[in-house]
């Protein structure tokens, strides 16, 4: 009892002081579970909200590019990827080398992808998955999806590609796409969501924004690995529009074939009236594909190496100098400025001699006496140095800006360059005198005249209607039709543009023309024309005395061969613009193509209005 | 303890003191109050479990079956007379400790950490049992030692070793909550013995010198533990992940709750382990504030009624055993809470009788037997035979 009694004590006091401060610290757990649940309570009651919704943004499909006819020009099509499960998921591979291994069997990795795939693995955010491959084929697919088992974390997924059913034949026209750059994002910055593509060039690009949609939104309930438990609501967005173009398919596709079999070489063939783009082709293309699947350094080297410059849209794009095609401009600047009137006669020896200088005419035996619509018909060089001289540099651009050259052509896709027409003010900027020399080489369409091939064609339709055409590559942007715009008058009296209308259709039908030998006999599709050679290297006093024979030099110091037409004579309804870079001459290289180029157009009329007739009622 | 009263009660030091207990007497002895508050917190157990899946797969099922044989347990040794459980200390004790050794050579790795012991094919956590075994070693060790032997510094060198070399032992696998909680179980019950101030005094000064050393030691999921407490925001999506997502599910709770299987923290996965260590999560979003206040409630009822038969024990070995096994289940519940509210770092610590688990659920519900087996046995004499009467 002796010990027990101070020992008891001890215990009961020390007993109490421990459950005191057990108590103590039990209130110290409620305290702070007031703190978390009352307090703060409806702070965490939001932050459990946001835990357990996700909203997420869904990619609209990109929309349909078609031609006149319904043809598909540019699609989606799925296409499918594989990814690698980090970590975050029950599924997730717990060793990434063995499933890469595996994975590196049954679709091989080069050195380059299998670096980017280690980096990704080590920096990766969790619930991320890692991108192995991309574009796998169906077989591949199949074996992945067949090894399943054996590849642990591996998931295969659907993604979608741009789809260019007509490939390189209309890639300078559609664009291509790819994936938006930063500044996009930072503008838009619903572009981050992956596997977001934009429009790059061409109509991808110019029609961007209906083509684009405008992303849906789901909200999903997920748990903490997000993984969906169910959907709580879903706005599915709205598709891309459809875009259908004036262009027609089967015109283009001709074109292009045609076109292929020079080296390099680019065509516009508009439908007057509308201004309708009907086919518009540069030579040699490249795959659109290319830009959104993932483009090889090589490829791109081999095409910023070829003198060709595939990716160059050269009939929107392409600078020449305009040639002979320049002088239906000269002359409408003549006859508007009262330079040369409609009768007008210039004597031809074969060259004209000017304060010391003697510029020849093209037929150094000279043509003899011609009249406005003979000197086009044979274009004659002479005839037009008269003209220039007659009529002044400023009037004459004045008319080129007129008819559509040197001015931005109002185009509704990006990329088309405008050319050049000089003037004094010019020349007096760059801190020279204009010179009466000058006046006389710009008059045939050399020294600092240039035009890109749509200019030309949008010069033709211009003489051929009078009016202010300008083209048009979108007919319709999802249901609506765009409008059709009335062309103002150009205000050339119609007389004028008669006679230089007369001197083209004897460019091509007279047995004199120019462009005799690609004249359409069919009556109905009677063609007027005007050929042009460019020079692109300056040839010496000597050898323009000598009459050298241009086709000799090298391929790329040869002339540029250039033709415009329209047809039928009667009632224009086509124009079309050739170019046929260092194809030497107009009449050889660019007017044949042309031919063909009207020839299609016109059996393209045939079978659509075959397809009106033979349509149900 | 004063004296009052006739005779009888003067003699009461041996002569009411018994030796022998009927198996009536023990059933009317056992207190039927602390059985009903264990019946009652294991029903919660088992009801979190439930809404956790909403069904009684996989979790709700097998832990009931737990608890029903806990509660055999419990009850079965309620009747093993506390001489035997004393007797039964030491050698309790030394099997603990071998399997702490074993844990270390043979153990299986979990979450990073060697604590699993697998016996028979069951999975058990020496640890577990070693928070028990020390506390009847030393209640045995203390049991008949005079306020002056107490005193007497040599007399806690045993004591002490015993307490440190499962510390060691634990911290080596790693586990540095346990191996805290072992600490303050032998402190604690040092300190209810009689220990003097000046003891506790000097080791909480070595202590506080020896902390920064051991922070250099500790491993580095444990520093990062205890970084990431101070800041949470530090990692979001890693170790700062389960207090943010423990606290938003508290939090979303509220006053009342989001109700029963209406925990959409909980349910939809964000909560980590909440089957296990952060239980007390699932259940304080069903039930908020209210809900979580009244089983932080019952919880403490289970400590007091601990700290009631202690002081109702006759017999210092009772009072230390009572003692201890009442603040193992407290150091148990206020570290699992606190850990879960935020307020001390994350260490694998579960909610006992709540959390999903068979070995600390049938350690805990063994240590209640040996308390009620305190209060049954409230009288009994430890005189030594030998000494005779």
């Amino acid at each position: 009892m002796a010990r027990e009694k101070p020992r008891l004590g001890v215990f009961t006091r020390r007993a109490l002081i421990l459950a005191a401060g057990q108590v103590g610290l039990f209130g110290l757990l409620g305290l702070r579970l007031y703190r978390l649940q009352v307090r703060d309570g409806a702070h965490y009651a939001i932050l459990a909200k946001d835990n357990r919704v996700s909203a997420r943004l869904l990619a609209p499909p990109r929309g349909e590019i078609h031609d006149r006819a319904g043809a598909l020009l540019a699609g989606n099509k799925p296409h499918w990827r594989a990814l690698l499960m980090v970590d975050g998921t029950p599924d997730a591979t717990t060793d990434a080398k063995a499933t890469l291994a595996s994975f590196n069997r049954l679709v091989p990795l080069d050195a380059a992808e299998r670096l980017r795939i280690q980096r990704e693995i080590k920096a990766h955010r969790p619930f991320i998955p890692v991108l192995l491959r991309d574009f796998l084929s169906w077989d591949q697919m199949a074996a992945l999806a067949v090894n399943a088992p054996a590849l642990p974390g591996l998931v295969v997924d659907v993604g979608t590609t741009r789809l260019y059913p007509f490939g390189t034949t209309m890639a300078h026209l559609i664009g291509y796409v790819g994936p938006p750059t930063e500044a996009e994002v930072r503008a838009s910055p619903v572009l981050a969501l992956p596997g977001i593509r934009v429009g790059k060039a061409g109509v991808e690009r110019g029609r961007n924004g209906a083509l684009a949609g405008v992303p849906g939104m789901v909200r999903l309930e997920v748990n903490a690995l997000g993984r969906v438990i169910r959907n709580l609501a879903r706005n599915p967005g709205t598709p891309g529009e459809t875009v259908r173009l004036h262009l027609d398919a089967n015109l283009q596709s001709q074109a292009v074939a045609r076109l292929a079999s020079e080296r390099s070489a680019s065509a516009v063939l508009l439908e007057l009236g509308s201004g309708a783009v009907r086919a518009i082709a540069s030579t040699p293309s490249f795959d659109p594909t290319l830009f959104d699947t993932g483009l090889s350094a090589r490829q791109w080297k081999a095409w910023m190496t070829d003198k060709r410059a595939p990716l160059l849209d050269k009939a929107l794009a392409g600078i020449y100098a305009p040639g002979s095609t320049f002088k239906p401009v000269t002359a409408l600047a003549g006859l508007t400025s009262g330079g040369i009137s409609p009768g007008t006669r210039f004597f031809c020896p074969g060259y004209l001699d000017l304060g010391g200088h003697r510029y020849w005419c093209w037929e150094h035996g000279g043509h003899g006496w011609l009249d406005l619509p003979s000197a086009i018909c044979q274009s004659c060089d002479v005839f037009f140095y008269h003209t220039a001289l007659a009529t002044g540099i400023d009037r004459i651009a004045a008319m080129a800006r007129r008819l559509g050259i040197g001015v931005p052509p109002e185009i509704d896709i990006p990329g088309a360059a405008s050319g050049f027409v000089p003037t004094r003010e010019w020349r007096r900027a760059h801190g020279k005198a204009w010179t009466l020399g000058e006046t006389v080489i710009h008059g045939i369409g050399q020294g600092f005249d240039q035009v890109t091939p749509l200019e030309l064609a949008i010069m033709a339709a211009r003489v051929a209607t009078g009016r202010a055409i300008s083209p048009r590559v979108a007919a319709a942007v999802g249901a609506r039709a765009l409008p059709e715009t009335a062309f103002p008058e150009l205000g050339i009296p119609e007389s004028y543009l008669a006679i230089v209308r007369q001197g083209m259709r004897e460019a091509v039908n007279n047995p004199l023309g120019t462009a005799y030998a690609s004249r359409l006999t069919d009556p109905k599709m009677e063609m007027a024309g005007k050929t042009g050679s460019a020079e692109v290297v300056n040839l010496s006093k000597a050898e323009a005395a000598a009459n050298f024979n241009t086709a000799n030099l090298p391929w790329q110091f040869r002339p540029n061969a250039l033709f415009i037409a329209f047809a039928p004579v009667a009632s224009p309804r086509f124009a079309t613009a050739v170019v046929v870079e260092h194809g030497h001459e107009g009449a050889e290289a660019a007017a044949p193509i042309a031919k063909v180029l009207m020839e299609a157009a016109f059996g393209m009329v045939a079978a659509s209005s075959a397809r009106v007739a033979g349509a149900p009622a | 303890m004063s004296v009052k009263g006739g005779p009888l009660q003067r003699a009461e030091g041996r002569l009411l003191r018994v030796t022998s207990f009927d198996f009536t007497r023990k059933i009317a002895r056992i207190n039927w109050f602390f059985v009903a508050l264990v019946v009652l917190l294991g029903g919660v157990g088992a009801l979190s479990l439930y809404s956790a899946t909403g069904a009684f797969d996989p979790y709700a099922k097998r832990q009931l079956l737990r608890l029903a044989i806990g509660f055999a347990l419990m009850l079965a040794i309620a009747f093993v007379d506390i001489r035997i459980i004393a007797r039964l200390a030491w050698p309790l004790y030394a099997v603990s400790l071998v399997l702490l050794v074993m844990v270390l050579k043979f153990g299986s790795v979990g979450l990073g950490a060697e604590r699993w012991l697998s016996i028979g094919g069951v999975a058990v956590q020496p640890s577990e049992f070693m928070k028990v075994a020390l506390v009847l070693a030393l209640a045995h060790w203390f049991r008949r030692a005079s306020w002056e032997r107490i005193g007497n510094p040599f007399f806690l060198l045993p004591p002490l070793a015993a307490i440190l070399l499962p510390v060691v032992l634990i911290l080596k696998e790693p586990n540095l909550g346990t191996a805290l909680i072992v600490l303050a179980i032998g402190a604690t019950t040092f300190f209810a013995a009689g220990v003097r101030w000046w003891s506790f005094a000097l080791a909480f000064v070595l202590g506080g010198l020896a902390a920064p050393i051991a922070f250099a030691h500790l491993h580095g999921y444990q520093k990062a533990r205890i970084l990431t407490f101070l800041d949470p925001a530090r990692d979001p999506l890693g170790a700062g992940y389960n207090i943010i997502q423990a606290k938003i599910a508290l939090g979303s709770g509220g006053m009342w709750g989001q109700g029963l299987m209406h925990a959409s923290q909980g349910r939809l996965d964000f909560l980590p382990e909440k089957e296990t260590d952060f239980i007390f999560t699932l259940f304080a979003e069903q039930f908020g504030f209210v809900g979580s206040i009244a089983l932080v409630g019952l919880l403490c009822l289970i400590v007091c009624t601990a700290g009631a038969i202690a002081l109702s024990a006759r017999h210092q070995f009772g009072r230390l055993v009572a003692f201890g096994i009442g603040m193992n289940f407290f150091l148990y519940v206020f570290v699992n809470l606190a850990m879960v509210m935020g307020l001390i770092p994350v260490g694998g610590v579960p909610l006992p009788l709540i959390s999903y688990g068979g070995s600390a659920l049938l350690t805990t519900m063994a240590s209640f037997g040996i308390l009620l087996s305190v209060q049954v046995h409230a009288d009994a004499d430890f005189t030594p035979k030998r000494e005779g009467v």
